[in-house]
């Protein structure tokens, strides 16, 4: 997911969806909103739109315009502008403001932001959302000037009332104070601050003044999430409310030819059945009522167009792909040349399934629409999208629709969603019934798991060839997938030249010194709906790289630390992430018996992960990883806890999809349903985790995905070092490891 | 059916079909929405509550089945124990996504209540039964041994 191709998507769909274009991103026109009275609210003012501004400001507009609230009574709210689905975003952009503001960690709130594509976008993607692990990279200036505008307005008012000049007043720990002995609180000050002249210009804190970036504090949501309180969509209750379960095609692309909803009408507690593009739903009193209701629908479908192969079928396809040259992605010299030549040539081919997302807290979305209004409640991780997609299907303006972003249970990437087609789904059964009551969709495990936008197959082939010396001489890399994109309304402007960035990531960016490589693509179409997936193309490409390396290195007899180091002299990053993680694991030393370590490296996001897993193999020919050592460069850790949960959680993340993920299909239909068949990590697979971060003064860069993909190569790599056995094809339980 | 059961301490009359899951009396005729549906199925312990003190997946408990019993949520655990377990939470942040979560101290409570300090295989037995896709289990395990250590 690059930046720059995410932007033009986003801009594009914005632009279909509201049919008008999006104002250029700028933010330079800066000017705050002051209100007396209540405190003291700042932020970033609209550039102008070109057409009417996207989010009107509700009742509640005070919030709309803002990034800070100071409150007389002392809290200092901050606005979120990004979904917060367990990465820690509200946690993170609440920091840069507490930083700057010199505000008490412990009067902060967070407030999810509306949907306001000009004052709320990602800066770099030029609309509302998140993804590509950038939340935090994009706000850290923005959010930190939001700070340090407010601190000035406090200080500047502190100084007028207490008749000192501005360099005398002192703002820390939420307390502003002088040498005197006078004191206020923030929000004692915070209307007279409302009534100071903006600062046209602040000067943000120099490191080594941090009080709050750098340092272990605790999460915002925390307490609501340890005791119950904290409101996902699927716990939104609202007076006269309905739930909706919807009877979707079993096969990918078949839509319904008829239904017979008797059964359906006549379970207790169902309210009506309608029928809308993408299925049946039927609307109930509760839930349990709904999803019976649902279960006793009969559907005929009309397969005509729909995609009917099994994956046996399409793995098949790929595999004679991989014997045709694809487009290039990357040539660096004459890979084939050097490879005729070499002293020794290494292949391996490799497999990928079909990966679901299965975050714990299905899709669901909550709409409300009169017909001439409407609100929408959902964990929206693209609100620009989602909201767009909204109007789209109710027909209204955008002012007309409010879209409330609620804390998500986990996404994964799921709720990054280009289609936004959740929201779409929901707003058209929301207009099939046609009564202004609030309508709940809900997805169960079943309709998560066998609702595609899978992680796509990948099957790839690298040819790497050694000189006499050990020397890399040339590495040939042929991937052969579905597009991500290909399929989407963007697909002539996102996939260039027959490459879509997302397949060929982290192979197209291979940082060893090797002077002849090439990376080609295959893209295929299939009828089968995919999506990015944490850490996306480095989900494969990961792998594929890491594990050929460790081939290499055995073949030329080097260790595979060593082996990498000696080709990233100039990539001091990945060097440094890889130097840290083999210290801290003990590299060269011996492992318990029974034991064997592998390590891997890989860059995404503008992170530099290495990993070293300790692995106990079994008699049987299982094994457990018992021990993940991690080191990520990602500039400024903001919070380093927060950095060191997503390297925990991202490595069981990657380690349970290793092991056990798998989406098949049969004739079409998708052989899993729910934990039993798409089986997830639990308790005991988790390894220990030792995560280090490797001190920096660059920017921040991503965390959520980074530390996912790295571990997959570690451990393959550690089980290839005591048994000589390649992992070629995904999952992992596919394949008994005993060796020496 | 009518259904007398007591919540969280509290006996509540309510009016529900005879095969509605448990789950869905708590959320949705009760309104304690802290207890989440994750599967269905038993397979991945969101729903996870007490029942006269035993814990279990709430989405395979019938309605008919509690009359007259006792269940206590994440809302209404407040014994000594349960509040070492929710401190122990927030102490070490263990919550990402959080929508897991209450299943899993729920889980953690009634393992506790058995085995006063856990190894880590007795951690493994009891809560191998609760998904955590952010796969926080790291911090859940490392939670659970500091609120015994508490208490």
């Amino acid at each position: 997911m690059t930046h720059s191709s995410l932007t033009d998507i986003f801009k594009l769909s914005v632009e279909a969806a509201l049919g008008q274009p999006l104002a250029s991103a700028q933010s330079s026109r800066r000017s705050f909103l002051k209100l007396s009275g209540a405190g003291l609210v700042l932020g970033l003012a609209a550039p102008q739109l070109d057409g009417p501004a996207l989010a009107a400001p509700a009742a509640n507009g005070l919030a709309a315009d803002a990034f800070v609230r100071i409150a007389p009574d002392n809290t200092v709210t901050v606005i979120i502008k990004h979904l917060d689905k367990g990465q820690g975003a509200a946690t993170g952009l609440a920091t840069l403001v507490a930083e700057e503001l010199d505000a008490g960690w412990a009067q902060i709130k967070t407030e999810f932001a509306p949907s306001d594509p000009v004052r709320y976008k990602n800066l770099a993607f030029g609309i509302q959302g998140v993804g590509g692990s950038s939340g935090l990279s994009n706000s850290y200036e923005q959010y930190r000037r939001a700070g340090a505008t407010a601190r000035a307005m406090i200080v500047a008012a502190a100084a007028k009332e207490w008749g000192v000049a501005v360099r005398e007043v002192v703002v820390s720990n939420g307390v502003v104070s002088i040498k005197s002995g006078k004191t206020a609180t923030l929000g004692a000050m915070a209307d007279a601050a409302a009534k100071q002249a903006v600062p046209s210009k602040v000067t943000l804190k120099t490191p080594d003044k941090f009080v709050f970036i750098g340092k272990a504090f605790p999460r915002v949501d925390s307490r609501a999430k340890t005791n119950g309180t904290a409101k996902f969509t699927f716990d939104l209750q609202m007076p006269d409310m309905l739930v909706a379960v919807m009877a979707r095609p079993p096969k990918f692309g078949a839509t319904v030819a008829s239904y017979y909803a008797t059964a359906a009408e006549k379970t207790p507690g169902v309210v009506a059945v309608v029928k809308v593009p993408q299925g049946v739903a039927v609307l109930a009193k509760s839930t349990w009522a709904a999803i019976k209701g649902r279960d006793a629908l009969k559907v005929s479908w009309d397969e005509s167009k729909a995609e009917t192969r099994s994956t046996a079928d399409i793995i098949g396809a790929y595999k004679a792909l991989l014997d045709k040259p694809g487009t290039s992605a990357r040539k660096d010299g004459d890979a084939e040349a050097a490879l005729a030549k070499a002293a020794k040539v290494v292949s391996a081919d490799f497999e990928f399934p079909y990966l679901a997302h299965a975050p714990m807290e299905t899709l669901d979305c909550v709409v409300r629409s009169t017909g001439s209004s409407a609100e929408v409640w959902t964990g929206s991780q693209m609100q620009t999208l989602d909201h767009g997609a909204a109007c789209s299907v109710l027909g209204l303006k955008p002012e007309a629709v409010q879209l409330h972003t609620v804390w998500a249970g986990g996404s994964f990437g799921r709720r990054a969603i280009t289609n936004s087609h959740f929201v779409a789904e929901a707003c058209e059964i929301a207009k099939a019934y046609g009564k202004p009551v609030p309508i709940k969709v809900i997805w169960t495990r079943e309709d998560d798991i066998k609702g595609g936008y899978y992680r796509p197959i990948y099957l790839h082939r690298v040819r790497a060839g050694l000189d006499t010396a050990g020397n890399v001489v040339a590495w040939h890399h042929r991937i052969v997938g579905q597009s991500i994109l290909a399929g989407t309304p963007f697909e002539g402007q996102m996939v260039k030249g027959g490459i879509d960035a997302t397949s060929v990531e982290g192979a197209s960016t291979l940082p060893y010194a090797i002077p002849n490589l090439s990376v080609e693509l295959h893209s295929v179409t299939i009828g089968v709906p995919v999506l990015w997936w944490r850490s996306v193309g480095a989900t494969h490409t990961a792998h594929a790289t890491e594990h050929m390396m460790d081939l290499l290195a055995k073949e030329a007899g080097k260790d595979p630390v060593a082996f990498r180091l000696a080709l990233l002299k100039d990539k001091p990053r990945h060097a440094g992430a890889l130097k840290l993680a083999a210290e801290k694991a003990g590299w060269g030393s011996p492992v318990p018996p029974g034991t064997t370590r592998g390590v891997a490296l890989h860059e995404s996001f503008q992170s530099y992960v290495a990993q070293i897993a300790d692995v106990a193999l079994k008699p049987d020919g299982s094994f457990k990883v018992v021990r993940v050592v991690s080191a990520i460069d990602c500039g400024i850790a903001v919070n380093p806890d927060v950095v060191h949960a997503q390297m925990e959680g991202g490595i069981g993340f990657g380690l349970g999809a290793a092991l056990r993920g798998e989406i098949t299909l049969k004739g079409g239909n998708v052989e899993q349903a729910n934990f039993d068949t798409y089986a997830p990590l639990r308790m005991s697979d988790m390894p220990k985790v030792e995560s280090y971060i490797v001190p920096s003064a660059e920017a921040p860069t991503g965390v959520g995905e980074p530390g996912t993909p790295v571990v997959l190569p570690a451990v393959a790599n550690a089980l290839f070092s005591a048994t000589g056995q390649r992992t070629l094809r995904l999952p992992m339980t596919k394949q008994i490891y005993k060796g020496t | 059916m009518a259904i007398t059961v007591t919540i969280n301490g509290e006996a509540r009359k309510i009016e529900a079909a005879p095969d509605t899951p448990l789950l869905w009396v708590i959320r949705d005729e009760l309104g304690l929405t802290g207890t989440k549906f994750g599967c269905g199925a038993a397979l991945c312990g969101a729903c996870s509550v007490h029942l006269d003190g035993e814990v279990v997946r709430s989405c395979q408990i019938l309605a008919q089945d509690v009359d007259g019993r006792s269940v206590t949520t994440i809302e209404g655990a407040r014994d000594k124990i349960a509040l070492a377990v929710k401190a122990a939470w927030n102490k070490l942040d263990v919550a990402q996504c959080g929508y897991c979560q209450s299943g899993q101290i729920m889980s953690a409570i009634g393992l506790l209540s058995q085995i006063a300090k856990p190894t880590d295989d007795d951690i493994d037995k009891a809560m191998d039964g609760n998904v955590c896709r952010c796969c926080t289990y790291h911090r859940i395990r490392a939670a659970i041994h500091e609120a015994a250590h508490a208490i």
